[in-house]
């Protein structure tokens, strides 16, 4: 195995036809993972589960390894780990254990694992860059499909569940007394992680597909009155620093997921200053 | 008439220790029955109990079919990061039109213009009165208020009891609450169940509160309700449960103001 330089541009062959359509796919991409991340990145700020996403996205690069070792698509591995991890977290968390420290413990060593497990794969050249950070500029139409493929399941499925959920989020007892059953519920949302997990590795990568659910959601905050315009507008922030990202990407050669992520982070740094400053005046 | 719940022997294990042991407890439809008992008494689990939230390690129990709850929980933490104004809060678990939400604002005594306010900027009054306007919305046969006026000023306390007092009156929804308080409560409720892991005593308050040792207990504040905390505690409860403790019997304990001087 080797660490080759973080992928930037694919080779721009001349046909500017090429170039749009790349840039048009990664755009595509994008904002696919941002109509999914939106609504399930703010269910995750709301329940306090962002190391959940971590050690889910990062469990992800063990299914990396476990589906190239085995000869299996990748997206099928790390659904299949993601999917062990979400509900091994869920299960834990339903059994009141202390989750701060488990969950640190759980996101790390999945991702050690992972890391060590793909160097004992014999002739296997893995750009693992791509894994642990994307590789959005190479998205192909297959890619492309998968992606929003998952993101309308998620979507579909926070939408159908959307108000009991949110009543579950708030208090549980309160949604067991009309009738809900929270464990379903936490289902939902663990399923729809390890989904997001896994069609988001190739978008911005396990180390990063945590900060594309809180940093958009924790961005809109400042701007939300209701859950449903946060949501939403976590999906807007979303994209709009997956334009924002691919633009700087495109103009100063920087790597294309940490830039979407950075342009998140700076579009919820001047909504957050934006927001106290609104609010100084009112204040003594 | 059926009851809308019913717990027969109901015991309740949680983390090794019994938290219930062998509860009978029914409540009637339009009845208002208050639960008394010290903290770590199994007030909150017996609620929870009741409503299905635990289930029972002994016994069982029943609930109507279909039975419509609403459940006003004893506080409700709002995560900082969770926008969610008042109008928004009373559409859950089911969505309600405009009209149906303006008027459970004003059933519970709140101006209309606190539904645009995030539930999170509340004072402690007014979020008891919309966690009760949103379980109101529901329709519910029975109100379930768990230390629904914790952090209210004895002024507040009543006032919500009376509006309780009121909805069941006007909608014939049964209530049964848990309170630390028997001062306020004794007016307001059928039947008084005092709790402590166990029932240690059941009555009609009204009979109660006719009793001159009803006035030595509780003729002075809330030190009259600790001493009979005290007294209900302190005894053996070695006795058959099934048979002084009958439901709707007065206090059956002598509440002699002797032991309480």
């Amino acid at each position: 195995m080797i660490m080759r330089p973080m992928r930037r541009f694919p080779m721009i062959t001349g046909h500017t036809l090429m170039l749009d359509d790349f840039l048009t796919r990664a755009a595509l991409a994008g904002t696919g993972v941002a109509v999914a991340a939106g609504p399930l990145g703010s269910f995750v700020v709301w329940r306090r589960m962002a190391y959940f996403g971590d050690a889910t996205s990062h469990a992800a690069i063990l299914g990396v390894a476990m589906a190239l070792a085995l000869g299996l698509p990748v997206l099928a591995g790390t659904t299949l780990v993601a999917l062990a991890m979400a509900g091994t977290v869920s299960a834990l968390a339903g059994r009141g254990w202390a989750m701060d420290t488990t969950l640190g413990v759980l996101a790390h060593s999945a991702l050690a694992f992972g890391l060590v497990a793909v160097s004992f794969l014999p002739g296997v050249r893995v750009d693992l860059s791509a894994f642990l950070f994307g590789d959005i500029l190479a998205v192909g139409r297959v890619d492309l499909a998968v992606i929003w493929a998952g993101a309308l399941v998620v979507a579909g499925l926070l939408v159908w569940r959307w108000q009991a959920l949110l009543t579950a989020t708030l208090n549980e007892d309160l949604a067991c007394s009309a009738g809900l059953n929270p464990a379903r519920e936490r289902l939902v949302l663990t399923l729809s992680l390890a989904v997001v997990v896994a069609v988001a590795l190739k978008v911005v990568g396990a180390l990063l597909i945590a900060a594309m659910l809180i940093v958009p959601a924790a961005a809109a905050r400042s701007l939300a009155r209701t859950p449903e315009a946060m949501a939403v507008g976590a999906t807007l922030i979303g994209i709009l620093a997956t334009f924002g990202g691919l633009g700087l990407s495109i103009a100063q050669d920087t790597p294309a997921g940490p830039s979407i992520i950075a342009t998140a982070a700076v579009i919820f740094a001047v909504l957050l200053v934006a927001s106290a400053l609104r609010r100084a005046p009112a204040s003594p | 008439m059926t009851p809308l719940i019913e717990a027969q022997g109901l015991s309740i294990r949680l983390g090794g220790a019994d938290v219930l042991s062998r509860v009978d407890f029914r409540i009637a439809p339009g009845e208002i029955v208050t639960v008394l008992g010290p903290n770590g008494s199994g007030k909150s689990t017996l609620l929870r109990a009741l409503m299905g939230i635990v289930a029972p390690s002994a016994g069982r129990v029943l609930r109507a079919p279909g039975l419509r709850i609403g459940y006003v929980p004893q506080k409700l933490a709002i995560d900082r990061n969770l926008p969610l104004t008042v109008r928004r809060f009373l559409s859950l678990p089911r969505r309600v039109s405009d009209p149906q939400a303006m008027a459970a604002l004003d059933r519970t005594g709140l101006p209309r213009a606190l539904a645009g306010r995030q539930l999170g900027a509340l004072s402690g009054g007014q979020l008891q009165r919309v966690l009760l306007a949103r379980a109101l919305l529901g329709d519910p046969q029975i109100l379930v208020l768990d230390e629904a006026t914790q952090g209210l000023d004895q002024p507040g306390e009543a006032a919500f009891y009376r509006l309780i007092e009121d909805i069941r009156a006007q909608t014939g929804a049964a209530v049964l609450m848990v309170s630390h308080d028997l001062h306020v409560v004794m007016a307001a409720s059928d039947r008084v169940v005092c709790l402590n892991g166990h029932v240690c005593c059941e009555g009609t308050p009204r009979v109660v509160s006719t009793a001159p040792e009803y006035r030595a207990l509780f003729g002075l504040g809330t030190q009259g309700a600790l001493a009979l905390y005290r007294h209900e505690h302190d005894h053996e409860h070695d006795h058959d449960h099934g048979d002084d403790h009958a439901p709707h019997a007065p206090f059956s304990h002598d509440h002699g103001p002797h032991t309480h001087a």
